[in-house]
C-alpha cells in the first residue's frame, strides 16, 4: 500500500467501530480515541500503559446488585479497534490472552478481547527497548492487521479472519503484488533495525536458574530498600493483571456494585489474609515476588517469563528498580560466586 | 482428584443466591453455618471434595474464601465454619436464618481421601484449619471399613477456643479413632487434657504410625505445618503421602487475579491442598 493511501484506509477502518492509536500528549504518548487522522502519531516508542487497557481496564464493574438479586456487568458490545500496537504489546496481549482465556474462561476479559481488533505498527528501537533479548521484537500472530512501514510504502499482514475481511475491503487501496525488489527493501529494513538495539538483559535464557540460586541473595534486600512500593511498575507493565475486588454499597443502602481494579503485588497488604498475617510483610519480599513471578515462575506455568521488553519499567520506575538493574545485579552476584560468566 | 465442580448456572464470576438455614455457635468468635442454595434444582448438583472451598459474598461488603466443612456424603446443603475476623465475616456473623448470601464455587482440588482407600489415616489440624479436615474426616468415618486406622490430632490455642468439643469427646469414646487433643495453653486451669502445641501429640500415636501406608491430611496456620513436617519426617512419612491444606489471600478464585500465587502454583487452582512433594520445592510455600 502506497503512502497516500493511508489516510483513506485509516478512514476505512474507523467505519468499523472507535479507533483508538498513539496520540502525543506533552512529551509522552497515550492510546486514544482517534476522531481525525491527523492526530495519529506512529513515530512514538512506547505509550505510559499498553494496550491492555481495552481488555483489563484499571477499573470495571462486574456485578450489579440490589437487595435480592444480582446482575452480571458484562462490557459494551462496542467493537474497538486499536492501530499503532507495537510488536511487544501484541507479545503481551498474547499472554493475557493465555491467562485470562485459558483454564476458566474469564467472562469480562473475553467479551472485551472478541470486541477488540488490533492493528499492529512496526517500531524501530531505542535504548530502554530489551524485546531483542525477550524474543519479543517480532511478530507472526495475535493481531489482525499488521502495517510495517517502509520508506515509501506500507506492507501488510493479515493475522485472522476479522483482518482480511478489512483487507479484503480495502481492496483498492492495497496493491496485491509485492515486488521483488520490495521484499529486499523489507529484509534490509529488518536488519537495520536489528542492528539498532543497544540494550540487551545479560543471559536472559539462564535468567529464571539464576533467580532461582540468587534467591536469597543481598540484592533483593538492596533493591527492596530502594523500592517506594508506588505500584507503578505494575500499572504500567503490559502484562501485569492482577486485580483487586471490592463491593461498593450506594448511599440508599440497597444496591451496589462489585469492582474490579488494577492491583499490584508491591503494594502492602498484597498478600495479607485474615488474622494480620501477611505471607509478605516486605517490600523486599513483594518485589522478589513481582521479578521471580514474572521470570520465572511464569515459564513453569505458561511456557516462558512474562516480560516482553517493551521497556516501561525502565522508563518511569522512579528510584530504576527495572528488569534490566535487576537482571543484571543477580547476573553479577551469580558471576562472582558460581563463576559461570562465561555463558 | 475431583476437579473444581463449578455448579453454575449463571457466569463463573456471578454468585449464586443462597440461604442460612441453621447457625449454630461453636465459640465466643466462630459459628457453623448451614447453607442452602436457593435454587432447589442446583442443590442436588452441589457436589465438592472435602478441602475444596467456596467464595461467599456478603453483599455490599465483600466475598472471602471459606473451607466447607461438611462431608459431600450428606446432599442438599452444605456447612461453612467461620471465625469472626474481618469485615465480611464480621457481618456474617451479625446474620441471622433466612438470611441471603451469595455463593461461588466449589472451587480448588481437595483432600484425596477417595484415593487413599485402605490406608491408615493420620489428620493434623490446628485452629480453624479444624474445619476443612472435618470435612474429610467425617467422609472416613462414614466410611469407616474403607479405611485403616485413623488417627486425629487437634491442637487450639485455649479451652474456650476449641471446636465441636461434644463431637470430640464422641470421637475419643470410640475404639476405632484415636483421637487426641492439645490446647496451647491453659490459663485458667480448666483443662484436662494435654497442653502444648499441637506437635507434644505426636508421641502419642508414634507406635501405631506404619510409614509406608499412612496418609497424613494437614490444615492449620501457616507457622504450625513448619514444626508438623518435621514431626511427620521423623515418623518416616514420605513427602507424596503428607497433603496439606495452604490459606492464601484470594480473589477470584479461578486462577485470573494472581494473588494467591505460591510459586509457579495457584491455592485457587492448583490447591489449596498441595502434597508435600509438589511445594518442596516452591520458594515461599511454606
Amino acid at each position: 500500500m502506497s503512502k497516500e493511501k493511508f489516510p483513506e484506509f485509516v478512514e476505512l477502518i474507523k467505519s468499523k467501530g472507535k479507533l483508538f492509536g498513539p496520540v502525543k500528549q506533552k512529551e509522552k504518548y497515550s492510546f486514544e480515541e482517534i476522531k481525525d487522522f491527523s492526530e495519529l502519531d506512529f513515530d512514538y516508542q512506547r505509550t505510559i500503559i499498553s494496550p491492555k487497557k481495552f481488555i483489563t481496564p484499571a477499573k470495571y464493574s462486574t456485578l450489579r446488585f440490589v437487595k435480592f438479586g444480582q446482575t452480571e456487568v458484562l462490557p459494551d458490545d462496542e467493537p474497538q479497534i486499536v492501530m499503532g500496537v507495537h510488536p511487544c504489546d501484541i507479545h503481551a496481549i498474547k499472554i493475557l490472552d493465555r491467562l485470562f482465556l485459558g483454564n476458566i474462561k474469564d467472562p469480562y476479559y473475553a467479551k472485551r478481547r472478541e470486541n477488540l481488533i488490533i492493528i499492529g505498527h512496526s517500531c524501530l528501537p531505542d535504548d530502554k527497548c530489551v524485546c531483542q533479548s525477550t524474543g519479543t521484537d517480532m511478530v507472526e500472530d495475535g493481531f489482525d492487521l499488521f502495517l510495517t512501514e517502509l520508506d515509501d510504502f506500507y506492507l501488510l499482514w493479515v493475522g485472522s479472519d476479522k483482518g482480511l475481511g478489512i483487507a479484503i475491503e480495502a481492496e483498492n487501496l492495497l496493491e496485491e503484488n509485492v515486488s521483488e525488489e520490495e521484499i529486499q527493501e523489507y529484509v534490509r529494513w529488518q536488519q537495520e533495525r536489528s542492528s539498532m538495539f543497544t540494550t540487551s538483559i545479560p543471559s536472559y535464557k539462564y535468567l529464571a536458574d539464576i533467580i532461582h540460586l540468587n534467591y536469597d541473595s543481598d540484592v533483593w534486600e538492596q533493591f527492596g530498600e530502594k523500592c517506594l512500593s508506588c505500584g507503578t511498575c505494575s500499572l504500567v507493565c503490559p502484562t501485569c493483571n492482577c486485580f483487586h475486588v471490592d463491593d461498593k454499597i450506594m448511599m440508599n443502602a440497597e444496591e451496589g456494585i462489585r469492582e474490579r481494579m488494577l492491583d499490584s503485588c508491591t503494594l502492602p497488604y498484597y498478600s495479607m489474609v485474615a488474622g494480620n498475617h501477611d505471607f509478605r510483610p516486605d517490600r523486599t519480599a513483594r518485589l522478589k515476588l513481582y521479578y521471580t513471578h514474572k521470570l520465572k515462575e511464569y515459564i513453569g506455568r505458561w511456557g516462558q517469563p512474562s516480560c516482553v521488553g517493551c521497556g516501561r519499567c525502565i522508563a518511569y520506575c522512579p528510584v530504576d528498580i527495572n528488569v534490566i538493574t535487576v537482571s543484571n545485579a543477580l547476573f553479577e552476584e551469580v558471576c562472582e560466586t558460581q563463576e559461570v560468566c562465561d555463558q | 482428584m475431583r476437579n473444581a465442580a463449578i455448579a453454575h448456572n449463571v457466569g463463573v464470576c456471578t454468585p449464586n443466591n443462597a440461604k442460612i438455614i441453621k447457625i449454630t455457635e461453636l465459640t465466643h468468635n466462630t459459628k457453623l453455618f448451614e447453607i442452602q442454595l436457593e435454587d432447589e434444582h442446583s442443590n442436588n448438583f452441589f457436589d465438592y471434595s472435602p478441602g475444596q472451598f467456596v467464595l461467599i459474598t456478603v453483599f455490599g461488603v465483600g466475598e472471602i474464601p471459606i473451607g466447607l466443612t461438611s462431608t459431600p456424603i450428606k446432599r442438599g446443603s452444605f456447612e461453612l465454619g467461620i471465625r469472626k475476623v474481618g469485615n465480611v465475616t464480621n457481618k456474617i456473623h451479625q446474620m441471622n436464618v433466612g438470611d441471603i448470601v451469595g455463593i461461588r464455587g466449589p472451587f480448588g482440588k481437595g483432600f484425596p481421601i477417595e484415593e487413599n482407600k485402605h490406608k491408615d489415616l493420620l489428620y493434623v489440624c490446628g485452629g480453624t484449619g479444624y474445619f476443612p479436615i472435618r470435612s474429610t474426616f467425617l467422609y472416613a468415618i462414614a466410611r469407616r471399613e474403607d479405611y485403616g486406622k485413623i488417627m486425629f490430632l487437634y491442637g487450639d490455642r485455649c479451652p474456650t477456643d476449641v471446636l465441636f468439643p461434644d463431637e470430640n469427646d464422641d470421637y475419643k469414646k470410640r475404639e476405632d479413632i484415636l483421637f487426641h487433643q492439645s490446647v496451647d495453653r491453659d490459663d485458667d486451669k480448666c483443662w484436662e487434657g494435654n497442653v502444648g502445641v499441637v506437635t507434644t501429640l505426636f508421641p502419642n500415636i508414634a507406635k501405631e504410625i506404619d510409614p509406608v501406608n499412612t496418609v497424613v491430611f494437614v490444615a492449620g496456620p501457616a507457622i504450625m505445618y513448619r514444626y508438623v513436617i518435621i514431626e511427620l519426617e521423623k515418623l518416616g512419612i514420605k513427602n507424596e503421602n503428607i497433603y496439606l491444606s495452604l490459606e492464601r489471600k484470594m480473589k477470584c478464585g479461578i486462577g485470573k487475579c494472581c494473588h494467591c500465587g505460591i510459586g509457579d502454583k495457584f491455592a485457587c487452582l492448583d490447591g489449596p491442598v498441595f502434597s508435600l512433594d509438589q511445594i518442596r520445592g516452591l520458594l515461599e510455600a511454606l
